[in-house]
């Protein structure tokens, strides 16, 4: 398989957030503004695609019985040195990312791409996959964090981009607007999907 | 009236689903049938708490003396997962009626947010054991009371006519927004 099929498919077809719905909870948590959202988007794609590598070059020795503990050990230990780099090199995210950033262990997607693809592939397709999917994860929190801060603030990065007359909806950056801002997401992406879907099926016809 | 005021506070006003975001894949995941959320709920609840205890004394007892704070995620990850099996082994052996009802939902607890979020907060707080106790038992019986809400409301949903493209999950977010608006009714009512 091509190496940019791997990588493409994680982007779109199975968006960690909009497509799978899989680790949700910083997806809504940490969006309020684009540094944030970008931030955690990064860490995710770290772990994801470092986890991947580990997974797929230890993958011969370890007991299918106890896979699971085995990946979430190595995931917690990957997520500790990614919390520790944080804290020593960007200490103002560290602290705004806070407890999610140790809640990284859980999400379920980089469990499950260690579970389908890193424990059947090799090192390079690995690392393919786990880029792919971890810059989805990032494009998706980046989209999120993008509309909440500019339509909720009038401004991207904290520099303003709407007109100083423009008042936002506060709620935006409050928790429901969270919820809301995702669901709405989610459908839109269901319209694009099943546009792409008939495109490609015109094409199969034609 | 310390305790009641914490416990309060982490029901409804910090409710952990609706205003910080934790366990969203069950909360997501179950609320589709109300029996269903009524288990889970109880048995989040009841994890919840335990885990919690578990978690202070492993880090007050053996990662704070010997100065391995650095460890406290592995060792959290690894405890509570190991205490839910342990949990799961010991139900399906004693007692079987309830392993029948509840059973499933341990498995997919045993790896979330909230497990493992509510030990971390407690443990950053530094709260007494008393207060990570009750903390606990007030987050799990938050999680209990958002996802029945939920859940009734997506039964009632099933006779509404919703756009295709908004069917599943994106109704279910946006009916989660209006949850969460209300409950930020409460806020501010118990300072944190």
């Amino acid at each position: 398989m091509n190496y940019w099929a791997i990588f493409k498919k994680g982007i779109f077809d199975q968006n960690p957030i909009f497509r799978l719905a899989l680790s949700l909870c910083p997806a809504l948590a940490v969006t309020s503004n684009v540094f944030n959202a970008l931030g955690m988007g990064l860490a995710v794609m770290f772990v994801i695609t470092a986890n991947n590598v580990v997974v797929s070059i230890v993958r011969r020795w370890v007991n299918q019985k106890v896979r699971v503990p085995v990946f979430i050990t190595i995931i917690a230990t990957i997520v500790t040195l990614t919390q520790l780099m944080l804290e020593a090199f960007l200490p103002a995210l560290y602290k705004e990312l806070g407890i999610y950033l140790a809640l990284i262990v859980v999400f379920a997607i980089i469990l499950a791409r260690a579970e389908v693809f890193a424990m059947k592939n090799g090192i390079v397709p690995s690392f393919f996959d786990g880029l792919g999917m971890g810059t989805g994860f990032a494009l998706a929190m980046l989209l999120v964090g993008t509309i909440r801060e500019v339509f909720g603030t009038g401004a991207f990065l904290g520099f303003p981009v709407l007109p100083a007359s423009y008042n936002g909806p506060l709620i935006l950056i409050l928790a429901p607007g969270a919820f809301m801002v995702i669901g709405l997401l989610i459908g839109l992406f269901n319209v694009i999907g099943e546009y792409r879907s008939k495109l490609a099926a015109q094409r199969g016809e034609a | 009236m310390e305790y009641f005021t914490l416990f309060m506070g982490a029901v409804i006003v910090n409710n952990f689903v609706l205003t910080r975001f934790l366990g969203l894949c069950i909360f997501f995941g179950v609320s589709k049938s109300l029996d269903a959320s009524i288990g889970m709920g109880m048995a989040v609840a009841s994890i919840l708490t335990a885990s919690s205890a578990l978690a202070w004394a492993a880090y007050n007892f053996v990662l704070v003396p010997l100065e391995l704070k650095f460890l406290t995620l592995p060792v959290f990850v690894i405890l509570i997962a190991g205490f839910v099996q342990f949990l799961e082994i010991v139900i399906k052996r004693f007692a079987p009626a309830l392993y029948n009802m509840w059973g499933i939902y341990l498995v997919l607890i045993a790896t979330n947010c909230v497990v493992l979020g509510v030990p971390l907060i407690n443990v950053e707080s530094n709260f007494t054991f008393i207060k990570s106790v009750v903390n606990a038992l007030g987050s799990g019986v938050g999680f209990a009371l958002a996802i029945i809400l939920m859940a009734s409301l997506r039964e009632k949903l099933q006779y509404a006519d919703v756009p295709k493209s908004l069917q599943g999950l994106g109704i279910a977010f946006v009916i989660a927004g209006m949850l969460a608006l209300s409950f930020l009714g409460f806020s501010g009512m118990i300072p944190m």
